[in-house]
């Protein structure tokens, strides 16, 4: 640098002060290592100690910078760390979770635990094969139910309905409906067999399924809908320009363009029901044995509620209930986090840029 | 000629049409028949419940007063939820929208919708297992040191399965809801406005309180409300955590806590008989009520900022 640029900066500052680059880092360094004597100190665990740490970077950090710079990049300073510290102490949950539930439940899965069911056992060596069947027989027949309702529903609101005051009304009872607390879809479909059948405590698989779908259909509508929305109007309007009819160009042209959107939507939302444990506790019921029949009056045991009874009911030694408990809330986790994956995989595989 | 030539082809194309047409409608009929049949069904099942006294309520006098401490409980949990949720979400959901590098905000968006993705009772089991037996120590120490505050009991809990871990629990749950539509609305903020805040000088954080906060106010409040109605119909974690005996009381440490509406159903339900089935029935009709209100508010709040917004 030479001398004279220099004895321009000197006089005149285009810039204000700036903290280097590396400040953030070196504060963080140092709360870290403050907040640890400190814990060595008094002999805290590891969670007041990153407490502690995260207190004194925010006010180290934006304290340094007023000084240095100004209020306002102070202020700036204090709301990012504030941003990312939200950031980082809503993934603690998650991978303690997740943490928890793999080394707890891993050393349960075995050929034994995934084809056996519970029928005639007491403490260990039982399985959750009955509660898998279940569950997909369940959710299998609320997705059979839930996706014509839904798909077709979105199509009137999109190509119909889409500003007439009845359509604004449906779109907003949707909306009113994902908000519906799953017991109470538990609830209805309860009422609902209870009145059809007039067998009071009845216990069904249809019903749950049911009741997932109440749960299924509003969000099914609502991902469907939007993925209706983004088919260009142009490939409508030229469609229609080539004499084709409304229907026919919604299920020859919107729909095939919309479906790799519709498909994630699907298995998103069979992946958001198939974990729900409330309604199936009250509808479908609890049972150590296998139950392939939907609509016998006759309980069904699915993941979700085999989890809730081997925790609430462990038998005589508690931790073999819980262990069971872990073990079929490792294999729920997983089945859900393959459908999400495999929701996103689906529809980037079949996304309409790659097929043409 | 001209004239008749569309005229004899219509009706084919009518009728392709017309049951095209009646099928759809048809099944968003079907979605309003499904939400009057929830209220009507567990209307017909809970109004038996009005003439239930004692014994078939667990001792309280009538349904009324029955139900009120649940709906307390509902209110309240839900209402700490939302104090523990409603800060760390939208700072998780600024963090991707507008902080992050576009790549690593796509992965954290992933890491908050697994959030959502893991099953309420595997929360239940979590929560219970894991979180509460590591909560006692602060509970105690709380208990012992700071019993004269009106939120905290001398009488703490030993196991830590109190109405505020539960809230920990229910807030983790509903954080990924008010994240991912408040993270939608934060990216959809013109990014011309952005762009203005940043050229007149603002630093980052005064261009998302000028230019983003403006843009996303409805959509915030849409969001803490379907985050509210998650968080009063949530039943397993709440079952499974707390160690409710139906008191009323603010107490956030105490070893006696109110229950909510629907962990009081999952709870009871499978031992209920007769009455005690129509009562809870009922609650679950007071717990309806109750969350299609807050919907239905926090719809009309949305409706009428996007108006003004249009304006």
């Amino acid at each position: 640098m030479s001398a004279t640029q220099q004895s321009v900066q000197e006089h005149i500052p285009l810039r204000h002060p700036r903290l280097p680059r590396w400040a953030p880092v070196l504060v963080g360094v140092a709360s870290l290592a403050l907040s640890g004597i400190l814990s060595l100190a008094l002999g805290w665990h590891v969670v007041p100690w990153v407490i502690v740490a995260l207190l004194l970077y925010v006010l180290i950090l934006p304290g340094w910078s007023r000084v240095v710079e100004n209020p306002r990049a102070a202020k700036d300073r204090l709301m990012t760390s504030l941003v990312w510290a939200s950031l980082g102490i809503a993934l603690v949950p998650l991978v303690s979770l997740l943490y928890k539930v793999v080394a707890k439940g891993l050393p349960q899965i075995d050929g034994n635990f995934m084809t056996y069911s519970m029928r005639n056992i007491v403490g260990p060596g039982g399985g959750v094969y009955h509660a898998i069947i279940g569950t997909l027989l369940i959710t299998l027949a609320a997705t059979i139910v839930s996706v014509p309702i839904g798909l077709l529903t979105s199509i009137y609101l999109v190509e119909y309905g889409s500003r007439s005051r009845i359509a604004s009304w449906i779109r907003f009872l949707v909306d009113v409906m994902t908000g519906i607390p799953s017991i109470v879809a538990g609830l209805f479909a309860y009422a609902l067999f209870v009145l059809i059948t007039g067998t009071e405590g009845i216990h069904l698989g249809f019903g749950g399924s049911i009741a997932l779908s109440l749960l299924m259909v509003p969000i099914v509508v609502r991902s469907a809908e939007e993925m209706l929305k983004l088919v260009p109007g142009d490939l409508r309007e030229a469609s229609y320009a080539l004499g084709v009819p409304k229907w026919l160009t919604i299920v020859r042209v919107v729909l095939p363009t919309a479906l790799p959107g519709i498909v994630t939507g699907v298995t998103l939302a069979i992946a958001r029901v198939i974990g729900e444990t409330a309604p199936l506790l009250i509808i479908a019921g609890f049972t150590d044995s296998v139950n392939t029949n939907l609509f016998g009056n006759a309980p069904m045991e699915t993941l979700p509620v085999f989890i809730y009874y081997s925790y609430t009911q462990p038998g005589v030694d508690a931790s073999v209930g819980q262990n069971y408990a872990w073990g079929a809330a490792l294999v729920l986790i997983v089945i859900v986090m393959v459908l999400n994956v495999g929701a996103r995989l689906l529809g980037r595989l079949f996304s309409p840029k790659s097929g043409h | 000629m001209s004239t008749t030539a569309p005229k004899t082809r219509s009706p084919r194309r009518r009728l392709g049409d017309l049951v095209f047409s009646g099928t759809t409608s048809g099944a968003a009929l079907i979605i309003l028949l499904a939400l009057a049949g929830v209220a009507i069904f567990l209307t017909a099942k809970g109004v038996p419940a009005l003439k239930a006294t004692g014994d078939d309520l667990s001792g309280a006098k009538n349904i009324v007063s029955y139900t009120a401490p649940l709906v307390f409980g509902t209110l309240w949990a839900a209402l700490l939820a939302l104090l523990i949720a409603t800060p760390l979400s939208i700072g998780v959901a600024l963090a991707v929208s507008h902080y992050a590098p576009r790549r690593i905000a796509t992965v954290l968006g992933y890491l908050i919708d697994l959030l959502a993705a893991v099953p309420s009772v595997v929360y239940g089991l979590w929560g219970s297992l894991f979180l509460a037996p590591r909560l006692v120590p602060s509970y105690s120490w709380l208990g012992d040191h700071a019993h004269w505050l009106p939120l905290f009991s001398d009488n703490s809990s030993a196991t830590g399965r109190t109405i505020f871990t539960a809230a920990i629990v229910l807030a983790i749950m509903v954080l990924p809801i008010i994240t991912a539509i408040s993270r939608e609305i934060f990216a959809q903020t013109p990014r011309l406005n952005e762009e203005a805040a940043l050229a007149l000088g603002a630093t980052r954080w005064e261009m998302v309180r000028l230019s983003v906060f403006p843009y996303a106010r409805s959509g915030i409040v849409s969001a803490v409300m379907l985050g509210l109605g998650r968080a009063m119909g949530e039943t397993m974690a709440v079952a499974m955590v707390l160690s409710a005996s139906g008191v009323v009381t603010f107490d956030l440490n105490s070893s006696t806590n109110p229950s909510t509406i629907a962990a009081n159903i999952a709870l009871k339900f499978a031992d209920a008989t007769g009455l005690r089935v129509n009562a809870l029935i009922f609650t679950g009709l007071v717990l309806f009520v109750i969350t299609f209100v807050v919907n239905f508010i926090a719809r009309a709040i949305v409706s009428r900022a996007d108006r003004r917004l249009a304006a």
